[in-house]
């Protein structure tokens, strides 16, 4: 008698319990796919108006004129990529040296003590990058870096012009700071999965140094080293704080790096909280749409170039 | 293409010279910058700056308390929003995904945090500033929550899978159902190392400032409701560090020194959790 009082009772109550938990979770796991959908369909959904009068042109043309209702996102799109690829340029092969430096070249001890410093300052935010940039190596560049370039170097048509101080080769400058922490962590990961048997099997064959990490390390890591990249063009990309803090906002496309440029982030960053217009809100969605998906792009490229070294999407984030 | 013992030697001496080169490169204007932020943060900061709130451009003194508590409250909000979707989606991913689920929800995850800041701001503002007809620090959480929630994902989930199975078995076979297994052992013996996601994610956030720029908006006074535009440091760093005045420059290094402080102090107290903790 006591047991059919009992058991029914608990049966219920356990079957429950599970399933509930089963369903919250699930639902809070599958709200994460439902957040980059949401994101994707929002930006798209408010960047109609601007996709429906300007189309192609939007891309193509340079005027920007909120007043006139006339916008061309070119300077922008050209401010971004120039910015990002120059500065990754000059930071991946810095962060591959200091990522073999760290793992292969100086005592532990010494890599034990960079590498957690490194993470770290990957940690700053950029609008400290910021901070630092215009209030300091922006007055160093107008002062002494620019005025010498000019002078030596101003026969090319890279150096035109007057020193301003906020311009491209600022932006260029403070990304290439930014993305150096990120490349050099995740190379430094990278060189760490390279099987030791492939690094004694050169060594054992009478190479250097440098000719193991040549024959050994770099061909084992090489996509996984180029996702590092990758990864860093997409932070470069993205980077809005530091760039507008430096880059001195002007909307022109000048092959000079010493004038002041811009980019995505930035004309978002500046003029969304002002838009008055639905038209001038919309071409901002706009371009954060364009951000959004190069971006999705880079970083799905980059991931999977990441695991396809460290053992499929449970390895190094 | 043999070549002579020397040559090679020059070669492999010239490559190590060109890392430590690369590697000074690296360290040289980080070490900077930190050196800038202390320096003129320790000569800026002063009582007033945690007291008061900032005064009217051209006159002297003035704070960032209004920020601080401002940030404060948002990313106490952002984490009741992110905690509970990144911790049980982590759950939900580890015990009960099949294995296209799952790998569709990491993606994802991982593609939202390389997603740009000002992307999650703009998100937030046709999804709460255009309903609600107005900046509000609720929409600057959401905001931040959208930033917090894969790296909570993402981290948990690395934690809960160190989890042996045997301590799951073990559980069940005492009866216990497997919703209080998963709460009351998995997701307690990986206690430290979730509580260090926790923490690099409020780290994280706490810095952002794009974000916030078209959502929380800033304030040059207190807020007295979450339904208002709201100060943060971030925002008001960046407000400072553009503007042309030399105090307000000042006010900038403190609170550049200020949040590295509270960032490194996350980082380490992180870093402790995961690392000396491991064998409770």
């Amino acid at each position: 008698m006591p047991a059919n009082h009992v058991q029914p009772i608990q049966r219920v109550k356990r079957i429950n319990g599970d399933l509930i938990f089963r369903w919250l979770t699930a639902l809070f796991a599958l709200s994460i796919l439902a957040i980059l959908a949401l994101m994707l369909f929002e930006m798209a959904s408010q960047s109609v108006p601007s996709l429906r009068k300007f189309g192609w042109s939007f891309v193509t043309a340079s005027e920007w004129d909120a007043v006139e209702g006339v916008f061309g996102a070119l300077p922008y799109l050209y401010g971004s990529v120039v910015s990002s690829v120059l500065a990754l340029l000059l930071a991946t092969p810095l962060s591959i040296g200091a990522a073999l430096f760290i793992t292969e070249i100086c005592p532990k001890r010494w890599g034990a003590v960079i590498a957690p410093l490194v993470e770290l300052l990957a940690a700053i935010p950029s609008v400290i990058y910021g901070l630092w940039g215009v209030l300091v190596m922006a007055p160093w560049l107008q002062s002494t870096v620019e005025p010498w370039l000019i002078e030596h170097l101003g026969f090319i048509p890279l150096f035109l012009g007057a020193p301003y101080g906020v311009s491209m080769l600022a932006a260029v400058f403070i990304l290439m700071i930014m993305v150096v922490p990120i490349i050099t962590s995740i190379t430094k990961e990278v060189l760490l999965a390279v099987p030791q048997s492939q690094k004694e099997a050169a060594i054992g064959l009478g190479a250097t140094r440098w000719e193991m990490i040549r024959v050994a390390i770099l061909p084992y890591g090489k996509s996984g080293i180029l996702g590092a990249a990758i990864l860093g063009l997409g932070r470069a990309v993205g980077e809005t704080m530091a760039v507008t803090m430096v880059i001195g906002n002007a909307p022109k496309i000048s092959l000079s790096l010493l004038s002041p440029a811009y980019t995505m982030p930035s004309v978002i960053a500046n003029e969304f909280a002002e838009a008055t217009t639905k038209l001038h809100g919309s071409a901002l969605m706009e371009i954060g749409l364009i951000l959004l998906i190069v971006t999705l792009i880079i970083n799905a490229l980059a991931r999977l170039l990441i695991w396809s070294v460290s053992k499929g999407p449970g390895g190094a984030a | 293409m043999m070549r002579s013992v020397a040559f090679r030697k020059i070669k492999n001496h010239l490559a190590t010279l060109l890392m430590l080169m690369a590697t000074a490169a690296v360290l040289i204007p980080l070490g900077l910058i930190f050196f800038h932020i202390v320096k003129m943060g320790i000569s800026s900061v002063s009582l007033d700056f945690f007291r008061e709130i900032p005064k009217p451009p051209g006159e002297v003194g003035g704070g960032m308390a209004n920020g601080m508590v401002g940030s404060l409250v948002m990313i106490g909000m952002a984490s009741l929003i992110g905690l509970p979707v990144g911790v049980f989606g982590a759950i939900y991913l580890v015990e009960y995904g099949g294995s296209k689920v799952s790998t569709a929800v990491r993606f994802a995850a991982d593609v939202l945090s390389g997603t740009p800041s000002i992307i999650t701001g703009l998100v937030a503002y046709s999804l709460l500033v255009v309903p609600m007809k107005g900046f509000s620090a609720l929409a600057g959480s959401v905001a931040l929550a959208l930033i917090m929630i894969p790296i909570v994902l993402r981290t948990t989930e690395e934690q809960l899978k160190m989890v042996p199975g045997t301590l799951r078995e073990a559980s069940l076979a005492l009866g216990v159902p497997f919703w209080r297994t998963s709460l009351k052992v998995t997701l307690r013996s990986a206690m430290s190392g979730v509580l260090t996601g926790i923490l690099l994610a409020i780290a994280r956030v706490a810095g952002e400032t794009a974000p916030l720029l078209f959502t929380a908006l800033g304030n040059q006074f207190w807020s007295k409701k979450v339904t208002e535009p709201m100060a943060a440091m971030p925002l008001q760093i960046f407000n400072f560090a553009i503007s042309p005045y030399e105090d307000w420059h000042r006010l900038a290094w403190a609170g550049a020194l200020m949040l590295v402080t509270v960032m490194f102090t996350l980082s380490l107290t992180a870093r402790y959790f995961s690392s000396g903790r491991r064998s409770d």
